[in-house]
C-alpha cells in the first residue's frame, strides 16, 4: 500500500468529481439549499396557517337547546363562535367542511343540570380535521369551565370547601437542563438526518467512480497504470467518504441554521413556548465521531455495489433499496421504548442511531458506545475489504 | 521484448459455457520491431493484448514483457508498457495536461521529471493548442493524441496498441501510424492489433493471423505471401480462416 499513490488517486478523483455538476447538486445544492429552504418554508407556513386558523371564528350549529336558554345565552355571549341555523343535514355539513362543528343539547338540559340529574351535551366533529378540532376544543373548554363553575357554586351553597373535590394538587417539575431537554428532542432527529445524509452523499460519487468509469471506458485506462489495485480502491473510497461526510456536515449546519431561523420567524408569528434549541457541542462532536465508521461502512459498501454493477443505472437500482434499508433503522431511534442494549449495539445503522440519541440527551453508556464503535469499525473494514477484493476480480471489472 | 508461451485465457459463460478466447498462443516480439496481430472480430486480439498488459490474468501459460512475468510481476509489467486500446478512454472532465500529468504521477514520475517530459511530448505531438482543453470537448483526433501522450509519458520500453486507429479519420489514422513507426525507430517493442489489412501491410515487420483464439500463421509479409501463394494480405487472411477446421 502506498500513501503517495492513494493521495494521487484521491486528489484526481476529487477534482474530477467536483467538476461534475451532478456532484455539486447532490452534495451542496440539495442538502445545503433546497432541503433547509423547504424545511423553513414548510415549517413557517404551517405555523402561520395554524395561527391564522386559531384566530378564525369557527362556524358552529346548535341542535336543540330551545328550553336551555341559560346555556345557549352563555355560549352566544362568548362571541367565539359563528352560529349557523340548525339543519338535520349537519353531519354532511361537517364532513363537507361547510361548518366546523355541531353541538347537540338535549331537551331539558338546563333543568336536568339544575336538578342534579344526569345530562350530557354532544359535540359533533370531523376527527383529524384541523379547524373542526379547534372548534370542538373551544366548545369542550366552554362546557368544562361551566361545569367547574357550577360545582364551585354548589360547594359554596353547602358550605363545603373547594378542596373537597381536589384534596391535593399535582405538579410536574422539569429537573433536566435546557441542554438535556433540547438534546433529547434533537437526538431523535439528528442521528437520522446525519445517517441519511451520509448515505445520500455517498451514492453519486460511489456510482460515478466505479460503474460510471466502466461506462465511460476509463476503468481500463486506469487499470493500465502500475498502481496496486488496493491503492486505487482506497483512493476512490476516500473520495466517497469525503463527499459523504461533507454532505452530512453541510446538511447538519444548514438544517441547524434553518431550524434556528424557523424558531425566530415562528416566534414572531405565534406566542408561546417553542422547541428549546440548546445543543451541547461535545455531544454533537461525539455523534459525529460515532458517524465516522458508519460513513466508512457506507463508502465501502456502496463502492462494492458500484463496482459490481455494469452501469450507473444498474448501480442506482441496487442503491435505492439500500437507502430504504438504511432509512428504516435510522428512523427506529425515534421509536419510544427502544433503548440501546448489547444486541442492538451490533446492528449496523440502528446501533449508531440509538447511540446518537443517547449521546445527544447526555447519556454516555461507555460500554454500549464501545460495542457500537467497535462493531461499526469491523463492518467498515469488511466493506472496504469487499470493495478491494471486487476490484481485483476480472469478472467484476469487465462485467459490462 | 515480449514473449508469450502457450498463453491461454478461458472465460466461463452461463449460456455459452467455456470460451477459449486465447488458446495456446506463443510468439515473440523483439525491440525495434512491430509485431501485428491480425484477426476478425472476436478472434481474441483484445484479450491477448489485455493479458500482456496484465489487465487480465491468463488461465494457463505465461508471458514475459520487458523482462517481467505477467503473472507474478504485473505491476512491474504495467510500469514498462504503454497500452492503448479502444477501451482506454479519457477522463472527460480533466484537461489534456491534467490527464497526462495524472498518469505520469501514477507511473511514479517526480514533478521535476514530469514537467519537461510533458512539455516535450506535447510539443512533439503538436498538442499545445489544446493542452488546457477538457478532454470531453476535444475531437477524436485530439483525444487520440492525448491517449498517445498518456501511453508515452513514462517512456515505456514496450508499446501495446489494440486497434489504435479505430474510429479515426484518414489524417488522424496516418498520424497514429507515424507515431507507431516512431516508436519502432526509438527501439521500442511494439505489438499492434487490427483487422485493417492495409495498416498491417504498411506497419508490421511480423504478422500473426489470429483466428478463434489461436495463431494460425505467423511471419513477415513476404514469408506469408510465399507460404500461401497470394500477394494480397486479405486473400492470405481469408485462406487462413477458410482452412481452419
Amino acid at each position: 500500500m502506498s500513501r503517495r499513490f492513494i493521495g494521487i488517486v484521491y486528489r484526481k478523483e476529487l477534482r474530477d468529481l467536483l467538476r461534475d455538476r451532478r456532484t455539486l447538486v447532490s452534495m451542496i445544492v440539495m442538502p445545503v439549499i433546497v432541503v433547509p429552504l423547504l424545511m423553513t418554508g414548510f415549517g413557517l407556513a404551517s405555523v402561520k396557517l395554524g395561527g391564522k386558523v386559531r384566530q378564525e371564528i369557527p362556524k358552529v350549529m346548535v341542535l336543540g337547546g330551545e328550553d336551555s336558554t341559560n346555556t345557549v345565552a352563555a355560549l352566544r355571549a362568548l362571541k367565539s363562535f359563528a352560529f349557523v341555523p340548525p339543519s338535520p343535514d349537519f353531519t354532511n355539513l361537517i364532513s363537507d367542511k361547510k361548518i366546523n362543528a355541531a353541538l347537540g343539547i338535549p331537551t331539558n338540559f338546563d333543568a336536568a343540570v339544575q336538578a342534579g340529574e344526569p345530562a350530557a351535551v354532544t359535540i359533533y366533529t370531523y376527527e383529524g380535521e384541523f379547524k373542526s378540532t379547534i372548534a370542538a376544543q373551544s366548545l369542550d373548554q366552554f362546557f368544562r369551565s361551566r361545569r367547574d363553575h357550577l360545582v364551585a357554586e354548589r360547594l359554596a351553597e353547602r358550605h363545603l370547601p373547594q378542596k373537597l373535590l381536589a384534596p391535593f394538587d399535582i405538579r410536574q417539575a422539569n429537573v433536566a437542563s435546557p441542554k438535556k431537554v433540547s438534546g433529547n428532542m434533537i437526538g431523535m432527529i439528528l442521528p437520522y438526518l446525519v445517517i441519511v445524509m451520509c448515505m445520500t452523499g455517498a451514492i453519486y460519487p460511489s456510482i460515478d467512480l466505479t460503474a460510471g468509469e466502466k461506462e465511460r471506458g476509463t476503468m481500463e485506462t486506469l487499470l493500465c497504470s502500475p498502481v496496486a489495485r488496493a491503492d486505487l480502491v482506497l483512493g476512490k473510497g476516500l473520495v466517497v467518504l469525503t463527499v459523504s461526510l461533507a454532505t452530512a456536515c453541510l446538511s447538519l449546519f444548514s438544517n441547524g441554521a434553518a431550524l434556528l431561523m424557523l424558531k425566530r420567524l415562528a416566534g414572531n408569528a405565534v406566542k408561546g413556548n417553542l422547541l428549546p434549541l440548546t445543543l451541547d457541542p461535545s455531544s454533537l462532536l461525539a455523534v459525529l465521531v460515532m458517524m465516522l465508521p458508519l460513513a466508512i461502512f457506507f463508502s465501502g459498501a456502496m463502492l462494492a455495489v458500484g463496482l459490481y454493477s455494469r452501469s450507473a443505472k444498474e448501480a442506482n437500482s441496487y442503491l435505492q433499496p439500500m437507502l430504504i434499508c438504511t432509512v428504516i433503522p435510522a428512523l427506529a431511534a425515534a421509536l419510544p421504548g427502544l433503548d440501546l442494549n448489547y444486541g442492538l449495539a451490533l446492528v449496523p445503522v440502528l446501533n449508531v442511531s440509538l447511540a446518537g440519541r443517547e449521546i445527544m440527551s447526555g447519556l454516555f453508556h461507555w460500554n454500549y458506545i464501545a460495542v457500537v464503535f467497535g462493531s461499526m469499525c469491523l463492518y467498515a473494514a469488511l466493506a472496504v475489504a469487499l470493495a478491494a477484493a471486487l476490484f481485483k476480480r476480472e469478472y467484476v471489472l469487465f462485467r459490462t | 521484448m515480449i514473449e508469450a508461451r502457450q498463453l491461454t485465457k478461458i472465460f466461463r459463460d452461463k449460456k455459452r459455457g467455456e470460451i477459449r478466447a486465447v488458446d495456446n498462443v506463443s510468439f515473440r516480439c523483439l525491440p525495434g520491431r512491430i509485431f501485428g496481430l491480425l484477426g476478425g472480430n472476436g478472434a481474441g486480439k483484445t484479450t491477448c493484448l489485455r493479458l500482456l498488459a496484465t489487465i487480465l490474468q491468463p488461465s494457463s501459460g505465461a508471458a514475459t514483457v520487458a523482462g517481467y512475468e505477467v503473472v507474478t510481476q504485473p505491476e512491474k509489467v504495467r510500469a514498462s508498457i504503454g497500452f492503448l486500446s479502444t477501451g482506454t478512454a479519457l477522463y472527460g472532465r480533466l484537461t489534456a495536461r491534467e490527464l497526462v500529468e495524472y498518469f505520469g504521477r501514477l507511473h511514479g514520475l517526480s514533478e521535476e521529471v514530469l514537467r519537461p517530459r510533458l512539455d516535450a511530448l506535447f510539443a512533439a505531438l503538436d498538442m499545445n493548442e489544446f493542452r488546457d482543453g477538457r478532454c470531453d470537448k476535444l475531437s477524436s483526433g485530439m483525444k487520440q493524441k492525448v491517449s498517445i501522450a498518456r501511453t508515452l509519458i513514462h517512456d515505456p520500453a514496450v508499446m501495446i496498441f489494440d486497434e489504435p486507429t479505430h474510429g479515426l479519420d484518414v489524417l488522424a489514422a496516418r498520424a497514429v501510424a507515424r507515431f507507431i513507426r516512431d516508436c519502432r525507430a526509438q527501439g521500442k517493442t511494439v505489438i499492434f492489433s487490427t483487422h485493417v489489412m492495409s495498416e498491417m501491410e504498411k506497419l508490421c515487420d511480423t504478422i500473426a493471423i489470429l483466428h478463434r483464439g489461436r495463431i494460425m500463421a505467423e511471419g513477415s509479409l513476404g514469408q506469408l505471401r510465399e507460404r500461401f501463394g497470394c500477394q494480397d494480405l486479405e486473400d492470405i487472411f481469408v485462406r487462413v480462416v477458410e482452412e481452419t477446421p
